[in-house]
């Protein structure tokens, strides 16, 4: 029998706002000591009031129109009802019945098919403080809370059940992290917890309309840790309908270091938070042309991006992509440009240049160094210096890696490294001369299969001439010369 | 010149003539306290030494010529009221050693004016309660016979006021508890209108019921404090950014023209005979001095005011006491290595029978299956409620009622009878269901005991109120009678 897995995400993003939520403390709370970042309200002592942030207010309706929300003239606030150590006041101030946006979508793209992902809401509450468990040395297990994140502003997306593979799944989260970024109102950041994901996910048999039990995933810290947790509870699943068990509804924790989930013990009385309307903040009326106002300032979001960048820099629709998938990295792409170097390029040219040294080895060692490219030390400028370099031929595209290695590594500027490592290129045919005869010399074997006939064996002499002189001959002029000398030979 | 009987106004008055200091007036109402505390427990804590030195503060400025009324003059603040430093307990266990860190902004506002704050007022716990007999601590008792009730839930802060510990008291009122302690205990009470002073710092009840506002001798002293209370607060999302009148302005005893309507609905089945004669008799004199009375206006909802206030009242109260869990202040039960055990025992052990079925009705009324049938409906009929009220305010400046339909009652002969403790409430319930102000003045005596008017105006009519109380309390002498204790 097949199946199709359905799968909706919730997204839970901490927004960048200064203050929090509902009081007047930092939010900003990533390095400071624990308890810090507190005050009578966010304490949850008795007597205290929650007071509106409009700014979380304004960014949460920021990303309601982003995701294409309805946002409604009228919202309020609620309280959701549970007990337990790391919610201050017993109770959370959440949204239930009237969020800022609701019936939005994102596009994501698999396989080069576009497709609309529905969002059931979109809507604003405040997060909670933080447990640390620790065991004494004489054994004993403790708990330690710190309440700086509690009241922190959080925004809640609630996707539809749209997505049919955890690949969908990673796209929509990378798209929505990405837009969540382009808006500036959250730092996404997965590892570090201000996005965080919830996933519901369940099969349903071919030919059926009702899907089997759906289970809840949590525990996810990473992108990929979404995308196997989602595959390995899509193969539980069919393993366990196609033996003919039933699958139960439940909550299950993804284990990262055995890449399997397991069943949670329900949290008592989790199933009904008994929301009522918040009594201490009154429903708020959202004034349209506010929310017009907050539309109309929306920044460019990255399909826009993409496009434009399709036709202002005739960059390939597949480069496009790559780049304006980052906000950073697009704004990295654009800073190089301004520098209007490679200036015997065309602008064209320069732009694709650019391009593949960004996804290239640039995003190479991003990705190795886990760097963000915001933080990393090679400005626009270097790199554009760098690549200034290479097509002038002063330095060969072996250097050219080799010192964007280093730049990266060190922060050193071009110019320097140069001076130091004399990685300028050899153009001297005295000197070429010289390495491709030792290389002639040093590898009979590949000489007489290149006289047999075998081209490749050519590409195996440059190499060694290459390695000789540390990559910076003329790959050119080592070329010719190795054809003529080999012709002689 | 009795010290112990000075209003506010003539307490200024002397201070600023020098013929009295502070400090003198405060050791007065310590000493007072002293004589009576014993016999009517008005009071959780006396703040003595503080009292003293904000006294010496405050005759230090009046002699710099600081002349705002009540500056020098000694409170009793309600014990749900934060004072920073000092315990605010709520007269419940559960706090018992809850100490602020911060101060209520009226507390910060009496401390601007340099108010003398000499101790903080018994009541029912959390404010639940009808006579302050739900005080975890010991029950208030009724200066007017001691074997009586004061009734509640600001029950120490009106004894307080009644028996001369103190020239005034801040009460907070949810369904009548600043106006019917007022009542039985004679003196001034004042809900304002829900919005007009900021909460913030009040431990909640019940948020969209409570309300801050003051008990006093006389109407002046009550304008006087409204003065200092009243107005929009930042920290306080429901409060409203009204200007704040100057109220004694209002106080002009000219009753010419004003429309008064007398709700059918409120003279209830179960009405003390001396109650219903008093009330209709001091309606008399509100005639006689000017006003229009209609005595026959209908409110036909009145009688669903009672059961949407034990819906709406105790769901509220089921999220707001949900913070106490022994983990952050307050009482912790510790003999278990079981966290959801500690909570359950915490709370088993901190929290009194009335707060208990407060929570549980609460939680009931709130529950999955249970909201439309209740909580919601709850506040379809107080939309109902509110809308009647509208409606009889474009005919009539005011509504006069009786506070409570009973003098105050023995003390333990309702206690375990939460029905009948409930419906002494009965007619300031629906004051709070529709956020109206309304204020309980002395109207008479039943055999010796006191009996309160009740009048209510639209929102932000606290003026047309304390003009119609001070000029009844200008044609009469109930409010000049003192407990003689």
């Amino acid at each position: 029998m097949n199946f199709e897995t359905i799968i909706g995400l919730e997204v839970h993003a901490q927004l960048l706002t200064k203050s929090k939520m509902f009081c007047r403390c930092s939010a900003d709370y990533a390095s400071a000591p624990p308890n810090t970042h507190v005050c009578p309200v966010c304490l949850g002592m008795p007597g205290v009031l929650p007071t509106i942030n409009q700014q979380a207010v304004e960014y949460t309706i920021m990303t309601a129109l982003a995701l294409s929300c309805t946002v409604p003239d009228y919202t309020k606030f609620d309280r959701k009802n549970y007990p337990y150590p790391d919610l201050m006041k017993g109770y959370q101030i959440s949204q239930s019945d009237a969020p800022f946006g609701h019936r939005g979508w994102l596009t994501i793209e698999t396989n080069g098919e576009k497709k609309r992902i529905g969002i059931a809401n979109v809507h604003l509450e405040e997060d909670v403080a933080k447990l640390i468990h620790r065991i004494s040395p004489d054994g004993e297990s403790y708990s330690l809370v710190d309440v700086n994140r509690s009241g922190v502003p959080l925004m809640e997306i609630v996707g539809e059940p749209d997505l049919r593979s955890p690949e969908e799944a990673r796209q929509y989260l990378m798209k929505l992290r990405s837009i969540l970024r382009y808006l500036g109102v959250s730092t996404a950041n997965m590892e570090e917890g201000s996005f965080r994901c919830d996933a519901n996910i369940s099969i349903r048999p071919e030919n059926s309309s009702a899907p089997l039990a759906k289970v809840e995933v949590k525990n996810m810290n990473s992108f990929k840790a979404v995308y196997r947790a989602l595959e390995y509870e899509a193969k539980r699943q069919r393993r366990i309908a196609l033996e003919g068990k039933k699958l139960s509804q439940e909550t299950r924790g993804w284990v990262e270091e055995k890449g399997i989930t397991v069943a949670q013990r329900s949290k008592e009385y989790a199933h009904d938070y008994r929301y009522f309307p918040e009594p201490d903040l009154p429903p708020l009326v959202l004034n349209r042309e506010w929310v017009k106002e907050i539309g109309s300032k929306l920044p460019e979001l990255p399909e826009a991006r993409r496009d434009r960048f399709v036709a202002e820099y005739n960059l390939p629709p597949y480069d496009a992509n790559l780049l304006t998938s980052s906000k950073a990295m697009a704004d990295y792409f654009e800073a190089c440009l301004k520098t209007g170097v490679p200036h015997s390029l065309s602008s064209a040219k320069r732009a694709k240049m650019v391009s593949n040294w960004l996804s290239g080895e640039f995003s190479r060692l991003l990705n190795a160094t886990n760097t963000e490219i915001d933080n990393s030390k090679v400005s626009p400028e270097q790199l554009c210096l760098l690549l200034d370099l290479v097509h002038k031929a002063s330095i060969s595209g072996t250097s050219a890696k080799l010192m964007f290695k280093e730049m990266f590594n060190s922060g050193k500027l071009a110019d320097d490294i140069i001076a130091q490592q004399g990685l300028s290129q050899i153009s001297d045919t005295g000197v070429i001369e010289r390495e491709v005869m030792a290389a002639i010399r040093n590898n009979a074997q590949a000489v007489t299969d290149y006289k047999a006939g075998k081209r490749q064996s050519l590409k195996f002499l440059v190499g060694q001439v290459m390695r000789a002189t540390r990559g910076r001959a003329n790959p050119r002029l080592v070329n010719e010369l190795l054809e003529e000398k080999l012709e002689e030979g | 010149m009795i010290i112990n009987q000075l209003t506010i106004h003539e307490a200024h008055r002397l201070l600023g003539a020098r013929q009295l200091s502070s400090v003198e007036l405060t050791k007065a109402r310590l000493e007072r306290s002293r004589q009576v505390e014993p016999r009517v427990h008005a009071l959780v804590a006396i703040t003595d030494e503080l009292a003293l030195k904000q006294a010496q503060k405050a005759d230090e400025l009046i002699a710099r010529g600081n002349t705002h009324p009540l500056t020098g003059i000694p409170v009793v603040i309600k014990d749900n009221m934060c004072t920073k430093g000092i315990p605010t307990t709520c007269s419940s266990r559960m706090l018992e050693n809850f100490v602020p860190p911060y101060d209520a902004t009226v507390v910060e506002r009496l401390n601007g004016y340099n108010a003398v704050i000499i101790g903080k007022g018994n009541m029912d716990e959390f404010a639940m309660g009808s006579s302050t007999e739900h005080s975890a601590f010991f029950a208030t008792h009724n200066p007017w016979d001691l074997s009586r009730v004061p009734g509640g839930s600001s029950g120490g802060s009106a004894v307080a006021v009644a028996a001369g510990e103190t020239i005034y008291a801040l009460g907070s009122d949810t369904g009548g508890s600043i106006r019917q302690p007022a009542g039985f205990c004679s003196v001034t009470g004042l809900k304002p209108t829900y919005g007009r002073v900021s909460r913030y710092g009040l431990v909640a009840f019940a948020s969209s019921l409570d309300q801050i506002g003051p008990l006093t001798k006389d109407v002046a002293d009550c304008a006087l404090v409204l003065n200092a209370i009243a107005g929009y607060d930042s920290r306080d999302s429901t409060s409203v950014p009204y200007p704040t009148p100057d109220y004694t302005q209002c106080l002009t005893a000219d009753l010419n023209g004003l429309r008064i309507g007398i709700p059918k609905e409120y003279f209830v089945e179960g009405m003390q005979v001396e109650v219903e004669k008093a009330i209709r008799a001091a309606i008399n004199k509100l005639e006689e001095l000017g006003a229009r009375v209609e005595w026959e206006v209908s409110l036909p909802h009145t009688p669903y005011a009672l059961a949407a206030y034990y819906i709406i009242a105790p769901s509220e109260a089921s999220a707001n006491l949900a913070r106490y869990d022994g983990v952050k202040y307050g009482f912790s039960y510790t003999d278990t290595d079981s966290m959801w055990k500690a909570l359950e025992k915490t709370r088993q052990f901190g929290f009194g029978d009335e707060v208990k079925r407060r929570i549980m009705l609460g939680t009931y009324a709130l529950s999955a299956g249970y909201y439309d049938a209740y909580y919601l409906k709850a506040q379809k009929v107080r939309t109902l409620i509110r809308r009647e009220f509208d409606q009889a305010f474009e005919k009539f400046d005011a509504l006069v009622t009786p506070t409570s339909p009973t003098v105050p009652f023995k003390i333990g002969e309702k206690v375990d009878d939460p029905l009948q403790m409930y419906l002494s409430d009965v007619c300031t319930l629906p004051i709070n269901i529709a956020g109206l102000p309304a204020i309980s003045i002395p109207a008479g005596f039943g055999d010796g005991l006191p009996i309160g008017m009740q009048i209510i105006s639209k929102p932000f009519g606290e003026e047309t109120i304390l003009k119609i109380a001070y000029a009844y309390e200008q044609a009469t002498e109930w409010h000049k009678r003192r407990a003689s204790i």
